[in-house]
């Protein structure tokens, strides 16, 4: 019996270059940046001041004060990306979905900024003042809980935590409940909040991060030789799957098909990725494998391209034993040049710039692209988009942990 | 302290702090079912209460609060 295939019919998102799918895209395309310096916090003792951060989004105006006042950022942001999603679906958000409907979503550090809050309390105040909502605010499954209550999605439910390829590995994973049949309709993606002082500060001390302070907007700028770490984003991004057949018999709008995934450990190092990226080489040839795609289909490569030395140097090195000779001439791009590294939540805004590109037959550069780098010669499609027929595409995810999420996505 | 006086911080204290309607608020009011405060919300009512009057509210003290006008009666009696 063949598979159940999977379609996507709707999107939403809020990221640093927009607050919807539409102008995401259309800043995608130009080549914006929505990196710059950080405003929601005094970054004087901070060796980083910018960041992605989500503009021009008050939550009490979303959802209203009494309301946004109990639930972490991380979680504003999904409740209002799943929102969109779901209207762009055509499904009805004002009556409960039901247990026919689960949701899958990831997310680096959950809510941080919660976690953050209540110790400073804790330190200022003692136990006694901590928010009594701390804890529904900063474990890693709120935001799949509360979108879950806001829309009443009560099938099964999953929160990924895979460091960078968490959303990835939700789109994965909510695949194959479709595919298994588990339920026809899964809301997945993933959500991330952690443009916060303390962590900033703990991802600086790792150096991890750009300190390119000078120059926000060209801190991030994956595989040139003069890349010096990622640059920390927030937001998120969720998709409606479904199973084809419930689609097209509710005359469903299809972005595309989400046909292939590989997820593998590297088992080696918690940060960095093992030789040559191994275990990221694994991922992609199981995700090409499950979609039933020679390489040669492939159009375009949304890249993890963090701008981190080691990250941009071992994917170059994976992708050319997966792609061979032909990896030279295959096109790729990393948009995280543009809305910094969404952490939990890029795999799923990858997904979506993967499902746009098919549909708009365009590609969006690599920004900042300008000093090449002898160890990452690809094809980045640097500084301009391109027009391309793009009817395959693979998105790369890998995460602290060893975590590798791999996807391919058909147009048809 | 006078009754009115206290309705009238507590009433400001659910507007600014916990964001609940002013149109909401009356001694009347039900704390759970008009003013939508759940049960982890009452550990904050306590809290902001404890603060803005200076005063200790134990769980049991708590038991028999209902209303708005009950959890002011309860506060004039320990100011």
């Amino acid at each position: 019996m063949s598979k159940r295939r999977v379609v996507v019919t709707g999107i939403g998102t809020i990221n640093p270059l927009a607050n919807n799918v539409e102008n995401s895209w259309s800043n995608l395309i130009s080549g914006k940046s929505g990196i710059d310096n950080i405003t929601s916090f005094d970054t004087t003792n901070l060796p980083v001041k910018f960041a992605g951060e989500v503009k021009d989004f008050d939550a009490n105006d979303y959802m209203g004060k009494q309301h946004a006042r109990k639930l972490d950022r991380s979680a504003h942001l999904s409740i209002f990306a799943a929102e969109q999603a779901l209207l762009d679906a055509g499904l009805d958000t004002e009556s409960r979905l039901g247990d026919e409907v689960g949701i899958v979503l990831g997310t680096g550090i959950g809510g941080i900024g919660a976690t953050e809050d209540a110790v400073r309390i804790y330190d200022t105040r003692g136990p006694s003042r901590i928010n009594p909502l701390a804890i529904t605010q900063l474990m890693p499954n709120s935001s799949t809980g509360q979108v879950a209550i806001r829309f009443g999605i009560e099938g099964p439910s999953l929160t990924i935590t895979t460091a960078c390829a968490a959303s990835a590995n939700s789109v994965g994973e909510a695949k194959n409940l479709i595919e298994r049949g588990v339920v026809n309709t899964v809301v997945a993606g993933g959500t991330e909040s952690g443009t916060t002082p303390m962590t900033i500060g703990a991802f600086a001390q790792i150096r991890a991060l750009s300190t390119n302070n000078e120059s926000p907007k060209e801190a991030c700028r994956p595989f040139d030789k003069n890349r010096d770490g990622f640059v920390m984003a927030e937001g998120s991004t969720i998709l409606v799957l479904e199973n084809e057949e419930t689609a097209k018999k509710r005359g469903a709008k299809i972005y595309g098909y989400v046909d292939g995934y590989g997820s593998t450990t590297d088992a080696y190092h918690i940060t960095a990725p093992s030789e040559g990226g191994e275990g990221a080489v694994r991922a992609m040839k199981k995700a090409l494998e499950d979609a039933g795609v020679n390489k040669e289909e492939i159009n375009y490569i949304n890249a993890h391209g963090t701008s981190t030395p080691i990250n941009d140097k071992n994917e170059t090195m994976a992708i050319k034993s997966v792609f061979g000779e032909i990896a030279k001439s295959t096109t790729i791009s990393s948009t995280k040049s543009m809305t910094g590294h969404l952490l939990g939540g890029a795999g799923a805004f990858e997904a979506m710039v993967s499902l746009l590109v098919m549909q708009n037959n365009k590609v969006p550069p690599t920004i900042n692209l300008t000093t090449a780098d002898d160890e990452c010669d690809l094809n980045y499609t640097p500084n301009v988009s391109i027009d391309l027929e793009v009817n395959k595409v693979m998105s790369n995810s890998f995460g602290f942990g060893g975590h590798n999420g791999v996807l391919v996505f058909s147009k048809n | 302290m006078e009754v009115n006086e206290v309705f009238e911080k507590v009433k400001s204290l659910f507007i600014e702090d916990l964001g609940i309607d002013e149109s909401k608020i009356s001694m009347e009011s039900k704390l759970e079912e008009d003013l939508e405060i759940d049960s982890l919300g009452i550990v904050e009512v306590v809290m902001a209460f404890e603060d803005e009057f200076d005063i200790e509210i134990d769980d049991e003290e708590l038991a028999d609060v209902k209303t708005v006008g009950e959890a002011v009666k309860l506060l004039h009696s320990k100011i």
